[in-house]
């Protein structure tokens, strides 16, 4: 079955905001699971044997999406678009991941102004992730449009892991957002493994806030937390992050961020052992980019401004 | 050609590191530039590759003048430049850097047989970034195929065979020669190394900021050997016996 953009919506900005944090080329994969969120109303939905979506019947805004544990590799697509100004919108999307499925869920939020006024999405996303399962959660945030009204994104995540649940998450932040708070919170039962990559660029006056809260309550549990942001001009960053060990667990974060004209970024890893073989590391670096990395990029032929881009593109990518 | 003028270099405190140094490498040719720790080679490669601005002296490279060029400029006229301290970069991986080098994207066999010239198994380490988790050993290699990546007129190698096991220097030498005799390249080669040594057409010494001798190498390696060499420093012991206590 076709499941082409250009059928699912006629509002061409949601087909543009869709490839961006879907990372898609006009085209959803014919076997995927969809709900294109666009406006506050639902565009276009799609459930498929595996994953069922539901609309949340308790009188809050969103979905319930239950992955049947005979997932294994599909793909369910949740994207929200705003496309105007003066929207305000809380929505609530619950992720039940059956035992032993494995799913990759990209979600993300697009938001574009060309007005004065300002719109803001708040996404309040639950995972409760089964014995044994394996999540791939992929999310993207981007504001586009002309504009002087700010693009707020505020998104939630809670993970709640069974026994030897996994769960990975990727989340981004790549430009054109005003202001963003994203708080993420995880609850991690034995052997369970959560692995959080932030990737964070402001520009201008942008603000950004990043607040992890993770309880490894399970033995032989793990997360790592990796945060890698760029701050340009006069924008400011914070991170947060608390890793309780409660139990024989490892628990990891890293905030890496690059300070780019006069921007500001605070950092405050945080670390609770409450366990002796509880094994938490931080680790938080702040600064310029290093003369010496431009320069090696220099001798490779790029100017100076090509090199900081470079070095920034691939700080910010995925490895 | 490489052509050097009275080149002089200063520290901001005023100490003079290069006080004069000439120097040509002629069009294909292999010079292997030596001398003691703290005697300017390497602050010779960094003013050459423009890394280090020169407080004097003027730089000339096929008959253009490099002199007031910066390092993109220098690199776009044909300088290829190895570190001798590599950088870290997070983010960016081997194949980042290598494509870089190469201005384009290059394909698996391509990325095989540059990596493979530095000893490295491509599908080891070309996705990796060159960062903590690599060893120096490792960070180095990947910094010499970078250079030799380049489409360049002279290539220029400060100490390369430092922090590199024997297998991989093997290889290294393996390398210089090809560019050497099959690629008619120039190089210029800061090193203490004997078996580099041996590889040069001409070697330069220079011992605190000046050349010393500068000759074919069958001239002067005898002389380095022999400790004919002297250092013009206060101490005036020949150049080989300084190296040893230094």
């Amino acid at each position: 079955m076709s499941q082409e953009i250009a059928k699912l919506t006629d509002n061409e900005i949601t087909r543009e905001l869709l490839n961006i944090v879907s990372d898609i080329d006009g085209e959803l994969p014919a076997d995927a699971a969809y709900n294109i969120r666009e406006d506050s109303g639902c565009a276009a939905r799609h459930s498929t044997d595996n994953i069922a979506i539901v609309g949340k019947t308790d009188g809050l805004s969103g979905l319930d999406i239950f992955v049947k544990s005979t997932t294994q590799g599909d793909r369910v697509f949740i994207p929200a678009c705003i496309t105007k100004s003066n929207i305000d919108e809380l929505v609530y999307n619950d992720f039940h991941i059956e035992e032993g499925a494995d799913v990759t869920i990209v979600a993300g939020c697009g938001i574009h102004t060309d007005e004065d006024e300002s719109s803001k999405h708040s996404g309040i996303h639950r995972f409760f992730v089964g014995k044994n399962a394996k999540v791939i959660y992929l999310e993207k945030h981007i504001g586009i449009g002309l504009g002087e009204g700010k693009r707020i994104i505020d998104p939630v995540t809670y993970v709640e892991l069974e026994e030897g649940a996994y769960l990975e998450m990727e989340t981004s932040q790549i430009g054109g957002v005003d202001q963003s708070v994203r708080k993420t919170e995880g609850q991690l039962g034995e052997n369970a493994k959560l692995i959080v990559k932030e990737h964070i660029l402001t520009e201008g006056d942008q603000l950004a806030t990043t607040d992890f809260k993770v309880d490894v309550n399970g033995e032989g549990a793990g997360v790592d937390l990796i945060s890698r942001s760029v701050a340009k001009d006069t924008s400011h960053q914070e991170f947060r992050s608390v890793i309780v060990g409660n139990q024989r667990c490892t628990g990891h974060s890293a905030c890496d961020a690059i300070i780019v004209g006069d921007g500001t970024v605070y950092a405050a890893p945080e670390l609770e052992a409450n366990h002796p073989d509880a094994m938490l590391i931080h680790e938080a670096a702040i600064g310029k980019i290093a003369g010496e990395q431009i320069v090696k990029l220099q001798t490779l032929g790029l100017t100076e401004e090509e090199a900081e881009e470079k070095i920034i593109a691939g700080f910010l990518s995925d490895h | 050609m490489l052509k050097v003028e009275n080149l002089k270099f200063s520290v901001p405190d005023g100490k003079e590191i290069l006080k004069g140094v000439d120097l040509v490498v002629d069009d294909g040719e292999t010079v292997v530039i030596t001398g003691p720790n703290g005697s300017g080679k390497t602050t010779l490669a960094k003013a050459i590759a423009g890394v280090e601005k020169a407080t004097e002296g003027r730089i000339f490279l096929n008959d253009i003048e490099l002199t007031d060029m910066d390092v993109t400029e220098r690199a776009k006229n044909g300088i290829a430049y190895g570190f001798q301290q590599p950088v870290r970069f997070k983010g960016i991986t081997a194949r980042n850097l290598v494509e870089l080098a190469a201005q384009r994207e290059l394909t698996e066999s391509e990325l095989c047989n540059i990596l493979g010239m530095v000893g490295l198994c491509t599908k080891d380490y070309i996705d990796r970034e060159i960062n903590t988790a690599l060893s120096g050993g490792e960070i180095k290699r990947i910094e010499i195929a970078t250079v030799f990546t380049r489409e360049a007129e002279i290539y220029i190698f400060d100490e390369p065979e430092a922090g590199i096991d024997l297998w991989s220097f093997n290889n290294l030498i393996e390398v210089f020669q090809e560019l050497k005799e099959e690629k008619k390249r120039s190089i210029l080669i800061i090193s203490h190394q004997e078996r580099i040594l041996e590889i040069a057409d001409k070697i330069a010494v220079i011992d605190e900021g000046r050349i010393t001798g500068f000759g074919p190498r069958e001239e002067i390696l005898p002389k380095l050997y022999q400790s004919d060499i002297h250092c013009p420093g206060e101490c005036d012991l020949p150049y080989s016996v300084k190296e040893v206590l230094q």
